[in-house]
């Protein structure tokens, strides 16, 4: 009969207070398991979502962090916005002159290459514009490229894929700039269909409806990334949104090189609550006088007259789409891949040495975040789950401790059958480790149990995929740690039954 | 002839709680041949019990010497003491001889547990058979009447094939009608092992079944009367 078998035998003689300190290690254990696998999933979480397919998200000078949480997650308070000429400055000049052509500027912006245009290298540039919600989800106002350049997954090369629908366009007959795409998540809480239109809402999630509705032309599959709770509008659609273009005084002089001098200019005018007084001034941009180079306006018009009869208190609304001039634009940010990724610490220098713009790493920001935010916040939970496996482990020592004096006679008669102190010691070592082992298989099987509960929900919310048996590096740990908190709580027992005296527990 | 058992000037005191030593026994010689079964008789409080201990290496003595099979044991260390008495002693207590945790068998395979002799289960159900309880073998202590348990602990201190057998008052705590059989069965299943017997009692009828009595006053030098007068 081993030592082990007697530790076990013991264990079942005292079954229900066994079971309880058992009990109550496993939920300990539990604890810890699901603390450190949801500490697994967010951090894979947060890596699925740095493997955004950019690597410099550009958007106006302030915090790098905020920022990210705007144009990566869609989170945070809203920032302030670029004018549309910093994005440009990404692009080289012969599309510069074209956006001159066709939304209206100045044509000086179409004489030359972007001044950050040499770093793409056959990378993109692609704008967002923020600031707009539907129901609890940001709107995002980008460009078609944004579903034909953006990879996602672990290596970063799955395209997007729909679920039903397509990409929006720039531009198509039956719903003009109107078009929209969502997320996954999205479609899934806002019960959103197939040419469902929606109603952007300004500023936050309260806030008013604009009048100018989208229609959905694309549901996206799950990608674990936060586009899943995007959903996407046509930028030129975003624009003609009331409230949307920039008010641009009447003597806007034109953007020169030296924007250094501009920037205070714009700052200045971007206080000033009139609004455009501009619209007449501008109004040799519309799309009816430059219809060569925006084949489908005859169709947009069409649609777009039908729709103003919803909603007509849109003064535009009444004749033709006018796109937004070049002035009046704004982006909140910019999604930047540099086609060699060499280039990318230059370029991040270079737009930071501007006093408009600054670039940020995503992934930088991400690791940042999950060391100073979700690090310690994860440590302190760590912590708390660590102290109630120590209150388990009291309890173990409580248990034992409790049961010691029934076992002084069992110990004298075992060191009257031969057995050494070492052997009566080792027997209570046992134990422990008995509960130790069983609570922490127990504890281990009820948090993967639960994970696997609730792996659905966690994939719906973090594209993370769990099963039974992912298994964290850090919970190989806790079966260590438990043993030795189990050998600490055996101590004091162990040295109980080390000491008791054979002669005095023999003669009862 | 060869002594299994060789005491000389043996003496063993306890510390009192009131301050001051307590001589419990004092004695010049005592021996038991191999193969002989004694009783041992006297009053209460006399040092029976410190006796069976000091010899089982339970204790130590304060000076004197304790042959067992030709090795002397008050010279070994605790742990070296601890294997003799798996190898070499058999004990059987007066009550509560069992663990309550275990089976019947798994009490007597107890006995095998410490030593380094095997485990066998054979010898343990063997022996369990011998003692009586052939169709008991998985029942637990508190399912056992007082008398059985003492045959399962009989069973057990034969279990590890002893030399010399303790048994103090085995009978003290079992009905007068079972006491003869218990008394009877540790000394057939010693002759049958040729184990020595060295029985603790204060019952004179159950003494005088033995061939050799001895009376711990004769033997000890240490006069217990006032105390037992008292
Ligand atoms: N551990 C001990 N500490 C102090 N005194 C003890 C101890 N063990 C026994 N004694 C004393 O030694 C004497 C003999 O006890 P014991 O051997 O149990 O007698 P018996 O078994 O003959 O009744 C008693 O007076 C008892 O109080
Ligand atoms: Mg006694």
């Amino acid at each position: 009969m081993s030592l082990i078998h007697i530790a076990w035998r013991n264990f079942c003689h005292r079954a229900l207070s066994s079971f309880l300190t058992t009990f109550s290690l496993a939920l300990g254990v539990g604890l810890v398991v699901l603390v450190l696998s949801i500490y697994g999933v967010i951090s894979e979480a947060f890596t699925r979502n740095a493997s955004v397919g950019y690597n410099l998200v550009v958007g106006p000078k302030g915090s790098p962090l905020q920022l990210t949480l705007n144009s990566v997650f869609y989170l945070s308070q809203p920032i302030e916005n670029l004018p549309y000429t910093e994005y440009m400055e990404f692009l080289p000049q012969d599309e510069r002159a074209a956006m001159v052509s066709q939304f209206g500027g100045d044509p000086e912006l179409a004489k030359r290459d972007g001044r950050y245009a040499p770093y793409i290298a056959g990378g993109f540039a692609i704008p967002l514009a923020l600031g707009d919600y539907f129901g609890e989800f940001r709107v995002v106002g980008t460009t078609p490229d944004f579903f034909t350049e953006l990879k996602h997954g672990p290596d970063v090369n799955e395209d997007f894929t729909f679920r039903e629908g397509r990409a929006f366009q720039d531009f198509s007959p039956e719903h003009s700039y109107f078009e929209a795409v969502v997320g996954a998540r999205v479609a899934k809480e806002m019960k959103v269909n197939l040419g469902d239109k929606f109603y952007p809402t300004h500023g936050d999630p309260s806030g008013h409806g604009h009048e100018l509705g989208f229609t959905v032309v694309g549901i996206l599959d799950p990608t674990g990334t936060p586009n899943d709770r995007a959903a996407f509008v046509n930028l030129e659609g975003f624009y003609l949104m009331d409230g949307h273009a920039k008010p641009v005084e009447a003597t806007e002089q034109s953007e020169t090189d030296d924007e250094n001098i501009l920037d205070e200019a714009i700052d200045a005018e971007e206080s000033n609550e009139t609004q455009p007084t501009t619209d007449t001034a501008l109004n040799n941009n519309t799309p009816a006088t430059k219809g060569a180079s925006q084949g489908p306006t005859e169709a947009g018009t069409n649609d777009a007259a039908s729709d103003s009869t919803a909603n007509s208190t849109d003064a535009r609304s009444a004749d033709e789409y006018r796109l937004l001039s070049i002035p009046e634009r704004e982006v909140t940010s910019i999604l930047i891949r540099n086609g060699n990724i060499m280039f990318a610490p230059g370029m991040q220098n270079a737009i930071n040495e501007g006093i408009r713009s600054q670039a940020a790493a995503p992934i930088g920001e991400i690791n940042k975040l999950m060391t100073f935010i979700v690090g310690p916040l994860m440590t302190a939970l760590l912590v708390i789950t660590v102290i109630t496996c120590i209150v388990a482990a009291v309890g173990i020592l409580v248990s034992i401790y409790n049961s010691m004096n029934d076992r002084r006679r069992d110990i004298a008669i075992m060191r009257a059958l031969g057995a050494r102190r070492s052997t009566v010691t080792s027997i209570i070592v046992f134990e422990s480790f008995q509960v130790a082992l069983i609570g922490t298989i127990a504890g281990w099987l009820l948090a993967h149990a639960a994970i696997v509960m609730y792996s659905s929900q966690i994939e719906d919310q973090t594209g993370v995929q769990v099963s039974f048996f992912t298994t964290s590096n850090s919970e190989i740990l806790v079966l260590p740690l438990v043993l030795v908190l189990a050998l600490i709580a055996a101590l004091l027992p162990a040295w109980a039954a080390y000491r008791t005296d054979v002669g005095s527990n023999l003669s009862a | 002839m060869t002594k299994l058992l060789d005491i000389n000037q043996l003496k063993k005191s306890f510390r009192q709680p009131e301050g001051g030593r307590l001589v419990v026994l004092d004695i010049p010689e005592f021996q038991i041949d191999k193969g002989e079964q004694v009783a041992l008789i006297g009053q209460s409080g006399g040092g029976k019990t410190t006796l069976l201990h000091l010899i089982a290496g339970l204790l130590s003595p304060d000076q004197g010497s304790i042959r067992i099979a030709g090795h002397e044991i008050t010279g070994l260390s605790e742990q070296g003491r601890d294997r003799f008495r798996a190898e070499t002693i058999g004990y059987v207590f007066q009550t509560f001889n069992l663990l309550p945790a275990f089976t019947a068998i798994e009490n007597v395979r107890l006995g095998m547990a410490f030593g380094s002799g095997k485990h066998q289960n054979a010898r343990a159900a063997d022996l369990l058979d011998r003692v009586g309880l052939k169709d008991r073998f998985n029942y637990r202590p508190s399912q056992l009447s007082v008398g059985q348990q003492q045959r399962v602990a009989i069973a057990r201190s034969l279990a590890g094939r002893p030399q010399l057998l303790l048994a103090d008052e085995p009978t003290a705590n079992v009905d007068p009608s079972s006491a003869d059989s218990v008394l009877l069965l540790i000394r057939d299943t010693c002759r049958e092992e040729d184990v020595s017997l060295l029985t603790v009692t204060h019952d004179m009828q159950i003494a005088s079944s033995f061939d050799r009595i001895e009376k711990l006053d004769e033997i000890n030098q240490v006069d217990h009367t006032p105390a037992s007068s008292a």
